[in-house]
């Protein structure tokens, strides 16, 4: 079973936006609400990178453990989805979140705040595939029309890759191999930082 | 007497230790209360065949590799 992932490849992104205006036209997104943004890493400093975001569907996801009213549940390809019925806006989840995924559309006067709407992978929700009412409360599931996430799908330079995390990482890893260069971003220094810095000796006369 | 009121504040020191509880909250991760949700596979266009689901899928995953949509 596929286990389904996003990567964004920041050597190839150019903040063409692309796949956020393609999410909010698939899914018909409410004004307020962004499901996928693009950042800027290093903003005006020489090297700066782009990088599009949106939720992750994290294996073990911090907004599925704070919700109070448990309406997040995950699919088994992977997809980190949650029940609209039951979501209570409390925001929680928009704390617990890493790379605040989670949106809530204003409802009404006061800024009160609506129901809790992130990326679905384009999975939908917790509706019959394809209705009506599964379009109005999660957007569109293409996953159940056998296609991948169309912001992935759009990316032009194929920055976005969306997908099963094993296609993904071969694909990204063959782009690494072919560039000659990024591949220290493979495997131990990764996980356990660069053997090549030690440690700064304390300077003379300073509080060690 | 005093043999007696000694043993009652001791056996009420020892019983008060019978109602401590726990001071560490224990979280536990909450189950799912929502409607449960359908296959993808489980529509029209596939009519429930997972296999077909999966192998659609996997075609689309690999058109991301240009390397190997190039190379043929």
């Amino acid at each position: 079973m596929a286990r389904m992932k996003f990567i964004c490849d920041t050597e190839r992104c150019i903040e063409c936006n692309g796949c956020v205006t393609a999410c909010k036209n698939e899914h018909e997104v409410p004004w307020g609400v962004n499901r996928r943004r693009v950042v800027a890493i290093n903003d005006g400093v020489p090297g700066e990178r782009s990088l599009s975001v949106a939720c992750m569907h994290c294996s073990d996801a911090p907004c599925m453990a704070v919700c109070p009213v448990d309406c997040f549940y995950r699919t088994d390809e992977g997809v980190v989805l949650h029940d609209k019925n039951l979501c209570i806006g409390c925001g929680y989840c928009f704390y617990a979140c890493p790379f605040g995924a989670p949106q809530f559309p204003q409802a009404g006067a006061f800024g009160l705040r609506g129901k809790m709407d992130k990326c679905t992978f384009c999975a939908g929700g917790p509706e019959e595939n394809g209705s009506e009412a599964e379009f109005r409360k999660y957007g569109r599931n293409r996953l159940a029309e056998g296609k991948l996430p169309l912001c992935a799908e759009v990316c032009s330079t194929k920055a976005l890759l969306g997908g099963d995390a094993d296609v993904l990482a071969d694909i990204y890893r063959q782009r690494v191999m072919t560039r000659g260069k990024g591949a220290d971003i493979w495997g131990w220094s990764t996980a356990y930082g660069k053997p090549d810095a030690p440690a700064q000796p304390p300077a003379a006369g300073g509080k060690s | 007497m005093n043999t007696g009121i000694v043993g009652a504040c001791v056996l009420a020191l020892a019983l008060a230790g019978c109602s401590d509880r726990a001071q560490v909250v224990v979280y536990k991760q909450g189950q799912y209360q929502g409607k449960p949700d359908g296959k993808p596979w489980d529509n029209d266009a596939f009519s429930g065949d997972r296999t077909e689901w999966e192998a659609t899928v996997r075609a689309r995953n690999q058109n991301q590799n240009e390397y190997r949509r190039i190379n043929g």
